[in-house]
């Protein structure tokens, strides 16, 4: 599956901010590493403040500081702010039997991808980054 | 009577990297009623019998195939319950799998939650399993039971390479 690029920002972003968590980050330093204009970050930031996860901080040296849990904050709940994952209606009616059989394996699918991403916590993603740059398995079995 | 193993004499030691004020050691014939009735208050379905055949099925097994642990406080002035327990056991070849350490069940107190309870729990367990010859460790978990999800994979576990599939009898 592929996530749009205002998703993917948001979860570097909040994964920059969290990592250590009184961590404070000026949006041209994000949008720096990962290539990413300001203009557009600020717009996710200020998505990610009106729901919580940041908050904005003045001042000269002013920026965003993280201000969720990364213990109970998943992938779900950030991805969810920028786009709808999976069938717009679960529970549509196809004009056919072939295109309801269909949708109903796409909704299996999409059920397992929901589960999968509102499972995995900006800590666990955190814990799998340190694993990886400490020499840690590379695959996604890295410990969470 | 308590479960077996030789691992286990040494199980509140490793799971002391998860909490100095945990302990987790083999579960107890005097244990299970307070299983029962933890495991009761968290899923709202009393199965006492089948704990207790749990225990006396594990009590009988070889030494680290399966293990029954519970976690308690390491506090001498503690005599409060025990704080949650664990349930596995090595399978081999099932499904065309090698062998692995299956974690059956797992609970916490829900007041003891977020203290490193489950955690302890995971890790005596792993070792449990590790002591057993396996290097590899399987659950499966309710695909909305979001805490037990999101627990099992901030301890490292991901999706394995089997699907589980079912079918409505008719």
């Amino acid at each position: 599956m592929k996530l749009q690029i205002s998703s993917r920002i948001a979860i570097f972003a909040l994964l920059d901010l969290a990592a250590p968590p009184e961590r404070q980050l000026a949006v041209a330093e994000i949008g720096a590493k990962y290539g990413v204009s300001s203009h557009h970050l600020a717009k996710v930031m200020q998505v990610l403040g009106r729901a919580g996860l940041v908050r904005a901080v003045r001042g000269a040296r002013g920026g965003y500081q993280f201000s969720g849990n990364a213990r109970r904050t998943t992938l779900l709940d950030v991805i969810e702010l920028f786009e709808q994952l999976g069938p717009a209606d679960a529970d549509a009616e196809e004009p056919t039997d072939e295109g309801q059989v269909l949708h109903d394996v796409l909704v299996e699918i999409d059920d397992i991808a929901r589960a999968t991403l509102g499972s995995i916590t900006l800590a666990t993603l955190l814990k799998q980054v340190d694993r990886r740059r400490h020499g840690g398995p590379r695959t996604a079995a890295a410990t969470g | 009577m308590a479960v077996k193993s030789a691992a286990r004499a040494g199980a509140g030691t490793q799971a002391a990297a998860a909490g100095d004020k945990i302990a987790v050691r083999p579960a107890r014939a005097t244990d299970i009623s307070q299983v029962a009735a933890l495991d009761k208050r968290v899923t709202g379905l009393a199965k006492p019998d089948y704990w207790q055949q749990a225990f006396e099925r594990y009590s009988a097994a070889p030494a680290h195939a399966c293990s029954f642990l519970v976690a308690e406080s390491r506090e001498p002035s503690s005599r409060q319950p025990i704080l949650g327990f664990i349930l596995g056991e090595v399978r081999a070849w099932e499904f065309g799998s090698a062998p692995c350490g299956w974690v059956l069940a797992l609970s916490v107190e829900p007041r003891a939650r977020l203290h490193g309870v489950g955690q302890a729990l995971f890790e005596a367990m792993a070792a449990e399993f590790k002591a057993a010859g396996v290097r590899q460790m399987r659950t499966m978990v309710a695909r909305d039971n979001r805490l037990h999800l999101m627990f099992f994979r901030s301890e490292g576990m991901t999706a394995g390479p089997y699907l589980q599939l079912e079918k409505e009898l008719d």
